[in-house]
């Protein structure tokens, strides 16, 4: 009995609950691939990792599992230090590591079973265990009838999704997902997410997702990573980051969850006007606030919302507006401005616009 | 036909038979090997060694540059220490299977680098051996891709065992040439080739059938 606390401890210790990577480079002749990247997963932690194509994503997630090599840096996985383990020491620790491809990368001559089954073979379980733990996987992504078909009679949903559950059939305590649900409809892919949020509650399941639906993001993840060119060019909690993303390529990828101002408005802003125009970004309670009400108390004008609003990311809301204050007074706006600036992420007085717009 | 000449083809046919059958099975299980020796030890292979690589892949172009007409005699001292004598079926195979074997090895070679790189990648996240990744994936992916050049291998090899009457193994091809060229027999030489044609279309028939059915790509 103690014997078996003790292995278990052990295990523990060697496994991959955590991530980190240390000043990590690796570029491809004279293509850079990842440039000084640090970054950390706690255990059980959602993380979605964006950027444009080419950014390097893949790239760092096959740095994570060893299937590539870092020129320079760091790469820990559960607490050991894996940057220089040979193929044979990876072995062991690649069992607790599912990966998702963005190719999926299923094997063409093995049934759909035959391919969920490969890592529970690999990992020496025997056939009774395979069988049970294969079709409990192919029910979870709704693919129970096809468990005897062939990959290429597959449709690519299908793949992705065999992918998936090929990928969480032992039972990883850490899950590197390239673009899994690229392929997806948003109903199944609400439901693979549902599937992921789940086993991460449950199993503490660790998660780092690659993916350009930035909805997906909103969807499941604790907290993102912007990838560009390489480098991490910004990271934080997830409302933080739709609320007031900080650099170009963010803004850029976020730009379905985050308002911009309408042209017809854009084009009614000047240096000068009636109405001072404010961007306020707010994330978490402080969005709730009675914003509109205190700019009035400061302004003695009402203020009005000209566009956007608060959404929500898991219950935590966040939001972008676009006001105008009621007056130009450059006192009151300062005024307004100091009242607000606690208590938002992002703060900018974009122009003046007509008091009728 | 005559029953002396039906009873020449029959023996004919199954010399050739047992000649193409064992130097083929020979260079099946010796080439298939090779394959993944030449395709496993290059540069990014999961047993790379560049030195085995660059050896065996001299040794395999050697091979497959001598003419087989040349080869055939110039491997007869070996064939004697192997099976004790120069001449007959079981001398014909040797050779046959010296020059099958590279052959047969360069073709499996290239379905073996045809499987997708990312395979082998699944696999090795999976945390595969190496042993694991040749035998779930490199072979498997590979195989119809082996199965129909084997086809051509075996193919090439009914009528590499014509030359083997040089070595006096006999065969249809021998048949053909000592009855239809040298004594002028046509129909002797038309019925031989109808034999062969009727064989090799049979074999590659059964080949391409084996190969679809095996193929879910
Ligand atoms: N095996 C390789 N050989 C050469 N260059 C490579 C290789 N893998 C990646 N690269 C290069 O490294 C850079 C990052 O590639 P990576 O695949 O990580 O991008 P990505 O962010 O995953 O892009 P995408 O969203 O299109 O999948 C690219 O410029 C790419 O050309
Ligand atoms: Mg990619």
């Amino acid at each position: 009995m103690n014997a078996l606390i003790e292995i278990e401890r052990l295990s523990e210790n060697v496994a991959p609950e955590s991530v980190g990577l240390q000043g990590v480079s690796r570029s491809f002749g004279a293509a850079v691939a990842l440039h000084d990247i640090n970054l950390s997963i706690k255990r059980g932690e959602i993380v979605g990792l964006i950027g444009r194509s080419g950014a390097g994503k893949s790239t760092l997630i096959r740095v994570l599992n060893g299937l590539d090599k870092p020129q320079a840096g760091r790469v820990v996985i559960g607490g050991q230090d894996i940057t220089d383990l040979d193929e044979r020491a990876l072995q062991p620790i690649r069992r607790r590591i599912g990966m998702i491809f963005q190719h999926f990368n299923l094997l063409s001559a093995k049934t759909v079973a035959e391919n969920v089954a490969l890592p529970l073979k690999i990992a020496g379980q025997g056939t009774e265990v395979r069988r049970k733990r294969v079709m409990e996987l192919l029910d979870l992504v709704g693919l129970a009838d096809k468990a005897q078909a062939y990959p290429a009679q597959l449709s690519g949903g299908q793949k992705q999704r065999v992918g998936i559950a090929r990928a969480l059939a032992p039972e990883p305590v850490l899950l590197l997902s390239d673009e899994a649900t690229s392929a997806l409809d948003p109903e199944t892919t609400g439901s693979i997410l549902g599937l992921l949020a789940r086993v991460n509650r449950d199993l503490g399941l660790t998660v780092l997702m690659i993916t350009h639906e930035i909805e997906v993001v909103r969807q499941i993840a604790h907290r993102v990573v912007v990838l560009d060119g390489g480098r991490v060019v910004e990271e934080g909690a997830v409302a933080r980051v739709l609320a007031s993303p900080q650099t170009e390529v963010t803004r850029a990828l976020v730009r379905g969850l985050s308002p911009s101002l309408p042209g017809d408005l854009m084009a009614l802003v000047r240096p000068l006007g009636a109405q001072a125009l404010l961007r306020l970004d707010v994330y978490g309670p402080q969005a709730r606030l009675p914003i509109l009400s205190r700019i009035a108390e400061i302004t003695g004008q009402p203020a009005r919302l000209l566009h956007g609003g608060l959404n929500d990311v898991q219950g935590e809301p966040y939001g972008r507006m676009f006001i105008a204050l009621g007056t130009a007074d450059a006192a009151k706006l300062a005024q307004v401005l100091a009242a607000l600036s606690p208590i938002s992420v992002g703060l900018e007085v974009l122009g003046y616009v007509p008091a009728d717009v | 036909m005559s029953q002396q000449m039906f009873e020449l083809l029959l023996k004919g046919l199954w010399e050739t038979t047992v000649m193409t059958g064992v130097s083929g099975a020979l260079s099946f299980l010796l080439g298939l090997p090779l394959a993944l020796v030449l395709v496993t030890t290059d540069r990014g292979g999961i047993f790379e060694n560049l030195s085995v690589n660059r050896v065996l892949g001299g040794i395999v172009n050697a091979l497959r540059s001598v003419p087989f007409i040349i080869l055939l005699v110039a491997v007869i001292p070996f064939t004697r220490l192997l099976v004790g004598s120069a001449i007959g079926i079981a001398a014909a195979i040797v050779p046959l299977t010296i020059a099958a074997t590279p052959y047969f090895a360069r073709i499996a070679e290239v379905s073996l680098r045809e499987v997708d790189r990312g395979l082998i990648d699944a696999a090795r996240a999976m945390g595969a051996n190496r042993w694991t990744i040749l035998r779930e994936v490199l072979v498997p992916e590979a195989l119809p891709g082996i199965v129909s050049g084997f086809t051509v291998t075996l193919v090439t090899l009914i009528g590499a065992s014509a030359m083997a009457g040089a070595v006096g193994a006999g065969g249809l091809g021998d048949i053909a040439i000592r009855y239809g060229y040298q004594r002028f027999e046509t129909a002797v030489m038309v019925a031989v080739v109808i034999v062969l044609i009727v064989m090799v279309c049979g074999l590659q028939a059964f080949g391409d059938w084996l190969t679809r059915r095996i193929d879910h790509r």
